[in-house]
């Protein structure tokens, strides 16, 4: 039997098995008109669930297993995928993918985070958190890119970068720093995807561009809720509280200025129709390729320092 | 009254954050050695204790006092004040927490940056404040590092920040987490243009200030035994469930492992920049 990942899924975890359940019976009209009559539920149901969702339960959405991960985009979108390795000085890490492919006939260099799906991937994929390996391959292809002039996309979802001893040793935070700072002045042009967790400076190290999207439910924040209420109320189990107080979700950082623009998922989320929500992914990020490759580097590179520079409020007397 | 019948006074439950780690009283304990030492010679002693070395940690004012040479140096973009943009609330409202950190401190916020000479070398120094919320970076101190590598481009000074905080800011949610990209976006262009960069990294300095401006130095200098790192280490204890080798994320630990220049005692501190400076753009 259907599990929900995630608990407000319930309702509509049920609906769908009593309809699986039904399409194993023999053909008849009265199974058909049922069929039929469970599915109109189905819909009205998940408008309802998804209409209401906290910022809390968009970052269970966010998390979700099944939503597309990096190199589901690439499947969809990508022609001509070549995946490359390695950060040349100490590891591959699985965490981060990155490759040269072809985008509605545009050569483009893709990377992103990649978290694995079933038990043993997602270990090898360390749950999509990177190690300081990662952002140097990422780095590496960036500047492989800009060397042959090709845009690139990036695929933001990690919980964040992994906090471990070889990942400091290894300077974690160096690293990440590095890509900032680079990707400040890649002479290329970057477009950057927000699918799932934006964890902190983890995401951040991949996404740094001259446009900035994020799918409807994903998140950005600056700690995961769960730290945070660690933190601030010395109690995990706030984490709904800390991810209201934070405003982690997609229409937050639009009104924030921290993305250009949400794109709106399939009802019941990216991971109910990956198909239609990588057709939307691919639209924008073409519409943005085309208006980037038409500027000169220079207003390419003024324009991503002015983006990244107003960002912040504060008063001044 | 019988002993046995008196009821015990809770102790009064501080949620403050502690006062400076040098306290008021006529006598303090080093964390290093243990010892009590007056804390006259502590101050005298650039806040380092006579006995071992030991570095407390001091605050802006105190550092730029440290760095900067005997003509006053002129503070810049004291004007950029913290606003509360997400009306944060935990146990306590972003707002008030401002405010009250701003009276213990006497500094609107958690950085302070100057403009003048340091070892007869023309600077920007942006000096980072602990005391104020542990230092953590939100729009303003993103603002005013931003500003002040902005300054050091267009006056072809050298920019010198002196980091002390755990991090970005959590109240001020994604906002704080965009000023790494702000600044070191700043630095990209200081770094095109060949003006020098020195970072030095004080005790502590983890999180997103590690993660942007603190290691993009084109020195890193750390003062000894100073906690750095991306990750805190109770983050990483928790994440492996082993308990932390000696000297993990500690200066010396970063200097064997290629992520600093030097670690430089805080009195040749500004006679070492000083030196680099002139090696770099004398």
């Amino acid at each position: 039997m259907a599990v929900s990942e995630v608990p407000f899924e319930e309702p509509l975890t049920e609906l769908r098995r009593r309809i699986e359940e039904l399409e194993a019976y023999p053909d008849d009209r009265r199974r058909e008109r049922e069929i039929e009559r469970l599915n109109g539920r189905l819909r009205k149901e998940t408008r309802r669930v998804y209409g209401q969702l906290d910022r809390w339960e968009k970052t269970l959405v966010a998390r979700h297993s099944d939503r597309p991960h990096t190199l589901g985009y690439v499947e969809r979108l990508m022609d001509d995928w070549v995946e490359l390795h390695g950060d040349r000085s100490f590891a591959d890490d699985p965490a981060i993918v990155a490759g040269l492919a072809r985008f509605r006939g545009r050569p483009v260099a893709v990377i992103g985070h990649q978290k694995g799906r079933g038990t043993t991937e997602k270990i090898r994929r360390n749950f999509g958190q990177p190690r300081p390996e990662g952002y140097r391959k990422a780095l590496r292809v960036m500047r492989l890119a800009e060397r042959f002039g090709r845009p690139i996309l990036t695929f933001v979802d990690t919980p964040g970068a992994y906090p471990g001893i070889g990942a400091e040793e290894r300077g974690q935070a160096e690293a990440i720093a590095r890509n900032l700072l680079e990707m400040a002045s890649l002479r290329v042009p970057i477009v950057v995807m927000i699918t799932g967790e934006g964890g902190s400076g983890g995401a951040l190290a991949l996404g740094v561009g001259d446009r900035v999207f994020m799918l409807q439910y994903s998140t950005y924040s600056v700690i995961s809720p769960e730290g945070c209420a660690a933190i601030l109320w010395k109690d995990q189990a706030r984490k709904q509280e800390a991810a209201e107080a934070m405003r982690v979700s997609a229409p937050d950082c639009l009104e924030l200025g921290i993305v250009d623009a949400v794109l709106p998922e399939p009802e019941g989320g990216a991971h109910s129709d990956p198909d239609a929500t990588c057709e939307a992914v691919g639209r924008v990020v073409a519409e943005a390729l085309d208006e980037l490759c038409a500027l000169s580097t220079e207003q390419l590179l003024e324009g991503r320092y002015r983006r990244f520079r107003a960002l912040g409020r504060f008063n001044e007397s | 009254m019988p002993w046995f019948r008196k009821k015990k006074q809770p102790k009064p439950v501080r949620n403050e954050p502690r006062p400076s780690s040098v306290p008021e009283g006529l006598w303090v304990k080093c964390d290093g050695c243990r010892e009590t030492i007056y804390s006259r010679d502590v101050a005298e002693n650039l806040r380092m204790c006579p006995e071992c070395g030991y570095h407390f940690r001091v605050t802006a004012r105190e550092r730029i006092a440290m760095l900067m040479d005997a003509e006053p140096a002129e503070e810049l973009f004291a004007g950029v004040q913290p606003v509360d943009p997400l009306e944060f609330v935990d146990t306590q409202a972003y707002e008030d927490r401002l405010r009250i950190y701003a009276e213990r401190t006497g500094e609107p916020e958690a950085v302070v940056v100057v403009r003048g000479q340091l070892d007869a070398m023309p600077v920007v120094v942006a000096a980072m404040e602990y005391r104020f919320m542990g230092g953590s970076m939100g729009s303003v101190v993103g603002e005013k590092i931003t500003r002040a590598a902005e300054l050091a481009l267009a006056e072809k000074r050298s920019l010198v920040v002196v980091s002390a905080s755990g991090g970005a800011r959590m109240q001020e949610g994604v906002l704080s987490l965009m000023q790494m990209a702000k600044i070191s976006a700043a630095l990209a262009r200081l770094r095109e243009a060949g003006r020098p960069f020195l970072s030095v990294l004080t005790d502590p300095t983890t999180g997103g200030v590690t993660a942007s401006f603190a290691m993009l130095g084109d020195l890193n200098i750390a003062e000894p035994g100073a906690l750095i790192g991306f990750a805190g280490p109770r983050v990483i204890e928790q994440t492996i469930r082993q308990s932390l080798p000696e000297g993990f994320q500690r200066s010396e630990f970063l200097l064997e492992h290629g992520f600093l220049d030097m670690v430089v005692p805080r009195g040749r501190m500004k006679a070492t920049l000083g030196r680099c400076l002139r090696h770099l753009a004398g």
